[in-house]
């Protein structure tokens, strides 16, 4: 049994089909890849499985168990950690509270420790405050835990993102273009870090990105989404060299 | 758990005053002695140094009201508050700053309980003796305390939450009538509720569980209003609690067993200023301990970005209405307070201007901090008292004093600050504790 595994899953925008008959099984600690044109409904599937959109058919099956249907953060309680296209920080909140916040459906303080500051509360505030900076030294962004995230650069930004996910204790991490708009070297330090990720937790990754280098060298398979339906699925030689894959995406790159 | 934020730069101060870098010196310890000097001198002294200047009394909130009145005796008036506060204050405090850092030093080694326990009853000896000189101030004092409780309520809806809530006049209303029906029922003999059921001296160690009874009835209020105001995004809360405002108050006044728009009376004298003080100091621990947790920081996530907290785990409603509750139920508290500091309530007085009394203070204070709600709602409460003698006059110049802050600093004075009890208490004279 795949860690996750989804089935026939469609939905619709009003009118528009924006994903069709959809099918994906993630084993532990592969690498996915998600390509496909601008519109192509990669964000949208993102959103299907991690619960803020319910789908309009098909199953979502994490470890064998339903998911869809149920709310985003119980998701994400059961293992589903995300980062968005559009960097979603709060902006008046420091790098690491960022972190420590991820740990909320873990903290067992509950409502009296957080009113009467029990020691309970202060030795669970120091665990996780311990174990967020372990996940920022690994994104190397440590030494920026005090800072309000809007004074931080961009690439940054995106690494403070992926810590905070990560600090949910995800089996899987979907990153939704985790390099978009970065420079040249912010681009090396993300790819380095991922692959960091995946060696020293062992979880699955599911990427979407459109640099097409970064998906070819980091993922174990890729699927090619046109029109919110899967052209072709295969590892990455297969990809780069289908027809039918180069006509709808890649050829327009390729010809730049 | 915040040290690290708190690590500020070690370069000493540069283009600061001396005097300002002196006073940096002084801990907090140090200060509030000097000015418990300060208030032993004015409770032994002032008579007779307010008859030698010719003034005919103490003059009550630092001689703001006396100048106001009198402008003449404005010379005379400077010169008291000059030879009572100023002087002594800033002597005693050069003076003790060795010794006050030391023993701040010895206090912040023990359990923090200890220190704050030390801090909060001095801070009380000065509130207390200060109080002593005439009946005004303590009521003044009783209803500032009560100002900040609301205030820094308020604060986690409208600052730490993010939304904008329009209904504490309306849970006040519900704490002051639960407590008093409480008390005036089992307590008071009443013309409603006739002859006291159980001594009144009795009832004095039952009047906090009055108040916590208060409080929770504008829990279970505020659970009316969070139940469909946070079942889906959007802007509902602002009025759905301004609704709920106004059915508060017509039910009240339809409630005949309650004394319908004449209002309740005779509330025991329950609410004195140990009660008042040890209520306040509870709700501002008790705030301030949630708002700095990881489970009260849910509430800034959500605010900042409700999407993020949802994905991060973050059960974004039920943190909402927690929230909203607990933010009503310490209105309740304060209302209940209210009801028994002035011994009379009628539901008129928890209207819209109740409403635009505390949320001046929340922004003119700052949001999403309690250092912002205490100096909001003590320096409105005091300014609100004190241009009384200008009568119309103080409608223009508070409203005004309003928007001069909220074109220059649009989220408050001290906003988005965290109060760190612990830091405040240290010792100052390390260049490293100075602020
Ligand atoms: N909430 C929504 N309501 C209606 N239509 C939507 C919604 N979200 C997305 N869409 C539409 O669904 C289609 C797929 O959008 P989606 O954001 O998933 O594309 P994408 O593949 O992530 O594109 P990009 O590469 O630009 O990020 C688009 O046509 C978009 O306009
Ligand atoms: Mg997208």
């Amino acid at each position: 049994m795949a860690l996750l595994e989804i089935r026939h899953m469609t939905h619709h925008f009003g009118g528009l089909r924006a994903v069709h008959d959809y099918n994906l099984s993630i084993e532990p600690g592969q690498v996915r890849g998600l390509i496909g044109p601008n519109g192509a409904g990669k964000t949208t599937i993102f959103n299907l499985i991690t619960g803020i959109y319910r789908p309009s058919e098909g199953q979502i099956l994490l470890d064998g168990a339903p998911i869809a249907g149920l709310a985003p953060y119980q998701i994400a309680d059961r293992g589903l950690g995300r980062t968005f296209q559009d960097l979603r920080l709060w902006r008046h909140m420091t790098v690491l509270e960022h972190v420590k916040l991820a740990h909320y459906s873990k903290l067992r303080y509950g409502l009296f420790g957080a009113f009467f500051g029990t020691p309970a509360r202060h030795r669970e505030e120091d665990r996780i405050t311990r174990r967020s900076m372990e996940l920022l030294e690994m994104m190397n962004v440590a030494h920026l835990a005090d800072q309000l995230v809007p004074n931080l650069p961009y690439g940054a930004q995106r690494r403070v993102e992926m810590a905070r996910a990560l600090a949910t204790g995800p089996k899987v991490l979907f990153l939704d273009e985790p390099t978009a708009g970065m420079n040249p070297e912010e681009l090396i330090q993300m790819m380095a870090i991922i692959r960091k990720v995946r060696q020293s937790l062992g979880l699955a990754i599911f990427l979407i990105e459109h640099r097409l280098k970064m998906v070819m060298e980091l993922c174990d398979i890729i699927q090619t989404l046109v029109f919110g339906e899967v052209i072709a699925e295969g590892s990455p030689e297969e990809i780069q060299n289908n027809p039918a894959v180069i006509e709808a995406y890649l050829g327009k790159e390729i010809v730049e | 758990m915040e040290a690290n934020r708190d690590k500020s730069p070690s370069h000493p101060p540069r283009g600061k005053g001396a005097l300002r870098r002196a006073c940096g010196r002084v801990p907090l310890l140090g200060w509030l002695l000097a000015i418990l000097c300060a208030v032993l001198l004015e409770h032994y002294l002032g008579k007779a140094l307010a008859d030698l200047l010719g003034l005919r009394k103490i003059p009550v909130l630092l001689g703001v009201v006396t100048i106001l009145k009198k402008p003449l005796l404005m010379p005379k008036t400077v010169l008291f508050v000059f030879l009572i506060y100023a002087l002594p204050i800033g002597l005693t405090a050069r003076l003790i700053r060795e010794p006050a850092n030391w023993l701040a030093e010895r206090l912040m080694r023990m359990p923090v309980l200890i220190p704050a326990a030390v801090h909060l009853a001095i801070l009380y000896a000065i509130l207390h003796i200060w109080g002593d000189v005439s009946a005004y101030r303590v009521l003044t004092l009783k209803l500032t305390l009560i100002a900040v409780m609301l205030t820094l309520s308020l604060n986690v809806i409208n600052g730490y939450m993010g939304e904008f809530s329009c209904s504490h006049p309306g849970f006040m209303a519900l704490g002051a009538y639960a407590t008093s029906v409480f008390t005036v029922g089992l307590f008071a003999t009443d013309k409603i509720f006739g002859p006291a059921l159980l001594p009144e001296a009795l009832g004095v160690y039952l009047f906090p569980v009055a108040l916590f009874l208060g409080g929770m009835v504008a829990a279970l209020g505020a659970l009316v209003i969070a139940i469909p105001s946070f079942r889906t995004r959007g802007d509902y809360l602002a009025i759905i609690s301004l609704a709920f405002l106004f059915i508060v108050k017509s039910m009240i006044e339809n409630l005949e067993f309650v004394g319908g728009p004449r209002g309740l009376s005779s509330q025991p004298d329950y609410a004195s200023l140990p009660m008042v003080f040890s209520a306040c100091a509870l709700c501002v621990w008790i705030i301030n301990n949630f708002v700095r947790s990881t489970i009260g920081k849910a509430l800034n996530a959500v605010r900042d970005d409700e999407m993020a907290a949802d994905a991060m785990t973050v059960n974004t409603r039920r943190t909402k209405m927690v929230a909203f509750m607990f933010a009503a139920f310490w209105a309740g508290v304060a209302g209940g307070l209210f009801a028994h500091v002035l011994r009379y309530v009628n539901p008129a007085t928890f209207g819209i201007q109740k409403l635009a009394e505390v949320l001046a203070m929340v922004y003119f204070g700052g949001l999403n901090s309690v250092y912002g709600s205490i100096v909001g709602a003590v320096s409105l409460s005091m300014l609100s008292e004190a241009l009384r003698p200008l009568e119309i006059f103080k409608w223009i110049i508070i409203p005004l004093l309003l928007i001069l802050v909220m074109i220059f600093r649009p989220t408050g004075l001290i906003a988005f600050k965290e109060f760190d009890g612990r830091r405040l208490m240290q010792p100052r004279n390390r260049p490293d504790n100075e602020v």
